[in-house]
């Protein structure tokens, strides 16, 4: 059965993106054109080089997209090696990033991988808005959390607040734990974005001070007594730093000692690991499936080849094989994806207090915020340069630095405090002056 | 600490050292190295098999640059054994990586021998002829072996064992096994010697949920000629009882009582008693002694477990009521043993031949133990279940996979016929459609679902697919056989039972229950 096309590196890939089809997108345009812009012209940024993220640049290099660049702050550890199959024991120490697009290079020709050593919130908004499509590779609440307020933040909305297609900003968010895992895709405007349902995600149990103080009854409250309450007893100043191998055998030793006073079974250094850094149990086999799923999203978005998952698969094997897929819907109301929080002002609100508000107003609840205005800094915490530079914006009215617009959209980034706990965040603010004319409309404020 | 513990973290809190011992001992061949094939095992090289033999006859052409991340441009014309296989051996050297540069379906059928030496057979992207060729060989020689195929965006996986016996399922969400409304004698003498109404505050607040439902059952049966809440109306007011009786309300052990009460009201006894069988695998010598136990000292009931769940409780009465539960456990598990040894003795094997260890496991697991059998490939194509097929096939939601099963079925049909398959080359198109649409509708016909067509968007799909070998469909195929694979080989966890029949489409994949 010999071949009689020409040999070509996308064999098979062609017969997708080449051949027309039934069940595909609505923008599907089959041909040799879809090929190459594919390669030429779209730009996917994976964020996280771990487990997934290791899955998830092979798959899309082997997918038809040439232009990857891939970010993560973390350096490769020993326990890394079992399914983060880019990295060997030599490299342990390296950063991650910058390991895995090498490694992938090496083995994909043709293809270039930029990589970013840095934490996400190093980088601009901007730099997000230069790719077509993030695919998410996280382990944390927060830092998905983050991506996808950046991603929102360009979301546009017109006159009738309906989103406009070209501002929407697309990503496939994938995550496991053992044998269990997800794969989503989020279209902001179209499909729920991360925040709307935020509730697939319960926050933590943890275990009451009182329990662990004065009725432990397993090795786990031993565990986060000693690294909890008894390390500050005894270091003050000195913070626990659980990469320290010093500090971690110290909460081991004191968690014995605990266990044995009170007849507690079950006290190991695997454990404590276990609970003091929260380690979640990971497989390689896990991780390809989702990434190759969310590779699959990646796909058929940029392409149209097929029609897409809407809009959350859960797979579980840990009992039998089960899949299945959930549309969620929308939260017209979020604060994330909707159309912005509607903030009215008078034209005489300088930028210092317009900041200071953002600290008091209960949708946002925003410290230290940086604002800028489509694109422009109009004041930025850090670093300490654009600080100095943007610090004499603060004493002029916000009107005025908006160019007199009476109704806008700025985006602040900054801390916010929900719940008792501090994250990073973006928001996106609609900003309406007072007394100016033709806004002065106040049915306007239900939508907020 | 040493490295290859380290490295191995975080699955050693999955599968244990045991399941991660199994894995070092096993011996894996796959067939046919293509991306399915790599990438299966590369999830299994990474987690440390003992052993992987990799079995492929083709050389490395251009085309297999573009979808397999175990060939690189340098491999161009080598064999893909090879070249494979040296790459999965640099993802860890504790594995002992072996290639043997020869066609599958001629191995088939020139040396079935060759296979009894492994553990585990993972076969991929067969045709139906060498499936149930091999599959015969497979059972004949008792090794376990699965099906791995990706096609287009479809694919699908299956295993193929005549009996997989599991003692730890190791499942997310099961009821306590507390005895409630059955306490042995320890038990009650430790409830018995907590006073509900002792006045301490701080005393009343720390008595285990455990000792609040036993003491509470006790006192309704009292009241209600020995039985225990048993409709809606008595649940509840057995609920309201419980919460007169919190001294404040920020008691959280009786909250805890109130939201485990169902524990209380679930039918005593065990529900799904595993079946004996006559063969005498060390399972089924257990399951045999189980019998006996629940027959006679079990009173109708299992071991007991052993462990309990946290509760809001002082330390004391929490470990205090461990011990309890822990002793018991250990003096069923004693007569079970006494039991197993006797049987094997009767039988006349060796009664210290299953070790200790596992007969404990054993105990503590008795109602988590899963039985898993799959018919022979010969079978399930032969003997069809027609009515699951038009039950699938007319459900909305899944009709796309079960219309894929039927055509990887029709498309290696197709093959047979015609030498190559349908799409596979870019002239023709349309007049492999329509000869696919004939060898569908004889299939289907085949199977007794005559009535019953798939649409021609499927298959129009399956043509234009065109055997295609897509890399991120591989990799979730050979992501999930590897999956099963480690469930097989450790013992632990449910591995699939059925065909899963893969839809990457819109994700809406099945798994089939027609074997």
């Amino acid at each position: 059965m010999a071949d009689a096309a020409p040999p070509s590196k996308s064999r098979d890939l062609d017969k997708l993106l080449l051949r027309p089809g039934n069940l595909v997108g609505p923008t599907f345009d089959p041909g040799v054109q879809l090929r190459d812009d594919l390669q030429e012209y779209v730009r996917v940024l994976v964020v996280g080089a771990g487990g997934l993220g290791c899955e998830l640049l092979k798959d899309l290099a082997l997918s038809g997209f040439k232009n990857l660049e891939v970010i993560d702050m973390d350096r490769i550890e020993v326990t890394n090696l079992n399914r983060q199959f880019l990295f060997r024991l030599e490299d342990v120490g390296k950063p991650k990033a910058e390991v895995a697009a090498k490694r992938v290079m090496e083995r994909v020709s043709g293809v270039n991988i930029v990589p970013h050593f840095c934490r996400i919130e190093d980088k601009d908004i901007e730099f997000y808005n230069d790719f077509n499509i993030i695919a998410l590779g996280l382990d944390s609440i927060e830092a998905r959390s983050y991506i996808n307020a950046v991603a929102c933040s360009f979301l546009e909305y017109d006159s009738d607040d309906n989103p406009r297609e070209e501002t929407m900003k697309p990503m496939v968010d994938g995550g496991t734990e053992g044998f269990k895992g997800h794969a989503r895709v989020i279209v902001p405007g179209v499909t729920p974005c991360f925040e709307c349902t935020i509730w697939l995600f319960p926050p933590q149990v943890k275990f009451p001070l009182c329990t662990l103080a004065e009725t432990p009854r397993n090795a786990a409250h031993c565990i986060e007594y000693a690294h909890l309450i008894k390390w500050d007893e005894v270091h003050s100043g000195q913070s626990f730093d659980p990469d320290n191998p010093d500090h971690m055998k110290w909460v081991y030793d004191e968690a014995v000692k605990r266990a044995e006073l009170f007849g507690i079974p079950g006290v190991t250094y695997s454990l404590t690991q276990g609970v003091v850094k929260n380690i979640i149990p990971a497989i390689a086999s896990t991780n390809a499936i989702i990434s190759a799923a969310c590779t699959l999203e990646t796909l058929k978005i940029a392409s149209g080849c097929s029609k897409t998952l809407s809009n959350y698969l859960t797979y579980n094997g840990v009992e039998g094989l089960h899949t299945k897929v959930t549309e969620f819907v929308k939260d017209k109301d979020c604060l994330v994806c909707g159309p912005g929080v509607l903030i009215e002002l008078d034209t005489t609100v300088t930028l210092k207090k317009f900041i200071d508000m953002l600290e008091e107003d209960p949708k946002m609840l925003m410290t230290k915020a940086s604002i800028t205005y489509h694109g422009k800094n109009l004041y930025m915490q850090a670093p300490p340069v654009l600080e100095e530079m943007t610090r004499s914006n603060l004493e002029l009215p916000l009107y005025d630095l908006m160019d007199k617009i009476p109704k806008d959209v700025l985006h602040a980034t900054g801390t916010i405090n929900k719940d008792d706990k501090k994250s990073s965040g973006l928001r996106k603010l609609r900003v309406v002056f007072r007394g100016i004319d033709g806004v002065t409309d106040m049915d306007m404020a239900g939508g907020a | 600490m040493a490295e290859p513990k380290t490295k191995y973290d975080r699955q050693l809190r999955i599968w244990g050292e045991q399941g991660q011992a199994a894995l070092e001992k096993a011996s894996i061949c796959l067939l046919n190295c293509g991306p399915t094939g790599s990438e299966t095992l590369k999830n299994l090289v990474l987690g440390g098999v003992g052993s992987i033999t990799i079995v492929d006859g083709s050389k490395v052409e251009f085309g297999d640059l573009g979808n397999n991340f175990m060939v690189d441009d340098s491999s161009l014309g080598q064999s893909k054994a090879k070249c494979v296989c040296s790459f999965l051996q640099e993802l860890n050297d504790a594995v002992k990586a072996k290639f043997i540069e020869e066609y599958p379906e001629a191995l088939i059928d020139t040396n079935p021998s060759f296979f009894s030496q492994f553990t585990l057979v993972v076969a991929t992207q067969l045709v139906e002829e060498s499936m149930v060729k091999l599959d015969r060989i497979c059972r004949q020689e008792n090794v376990m072996l699965i099906f791995a195929r990706s096609y287009g965006l479809t694919g699908l996986v299956r295993i193929s064992v005549k009996e997989h016996t599991v003692i730890e399922s190791k499942p997310d969400h099961f009821l306590d096994d507390l005895r409630l409304n059955n306490p042995w004698p320890e038990l009650r003498g430790f409830t018995e010697a907590i006073d509900l109404n002792v006045q301490d505050p701080v005393a009343h607040k720390h008595i285990p949920y455990v000792v609040i439902l036993v003491k509470m059952a006790d006192e309704w049966k009292t009241s209600h000629g020995g039985t225990l809440p048993s409709t809606r109306e008595q649940k509840r007011e057995f609920k309201e009882l419980l919460k007169a009786r919190m001294a404040a309300t920020d008691e959280d052990n009786y909250k805890e009582a109130i939201d485990a009460s169902f524990k209380l009201f679930a039918p005593q006894g065990i529900s799904n008693c595993a079946e004996v069988g006559s063969s005498s695998s060390d399972f089924w010598v257990m399951v045999a002694a189980l019998k006996e136990f629940i027959a006679n000292e079990g009173g109708g009931e299992v071991p007991l477990e052993g462990s309990i769940p946290d509760m809001t409780s002082s330390t004391e009465h929490y470990v205090n009521l461990q011990k309890i539960y822990q002793a018991k456990s250990e003096a069923d598990y004693l007569v079970l043993e006494e039991r197993v040894r006797n049987i094997l003795k009767k039988i006349g094997r060796d009664p210290h031949s299953i070790l200790k260890a596992t007969i404990k496991s054993f105990s503590k697991n008795a109602r988590k133990l899963k039985v898993c059998r799959y018919r022979s490939i010969e079978d399930e194509y032969n003997n069809p279940s027609p009515a699951e097929l038009q039950k699938y096939l007319t459900d909305e939601d899944y009709s796309i996979a079960v219309g894929f099963y039927i055509l990887l079925r029709a498309v290696d049909r197709y093959a047979a016929n015609f030498n190559h398959f349908p799409g596979q080359f870019d002239g023709g198109l349309d007049e492999d459609i329509s000869r696919l649409k004939t060898t569908a509708v004889s299939l289907l016909n085949d199977l007794g679902c005559s009535g019953l067509t798939l649409t021609e968007d499927l298959i129009n799909e399956m043509c234009r697919f065109g055997a295609a070998e897509l890399h991120a469909v591989a990799a979730v195929i050979g992501g999930i056989a590897s999956q099963e694979v480690i469930k097989l080989i450790t013992k632990q966890f449910v591995p699939m039972t059925g065909t899963f029949a893969f839809n990457a489409i819109d994700h809406k994949s099945r798994l089939l229950n027609l074997c």
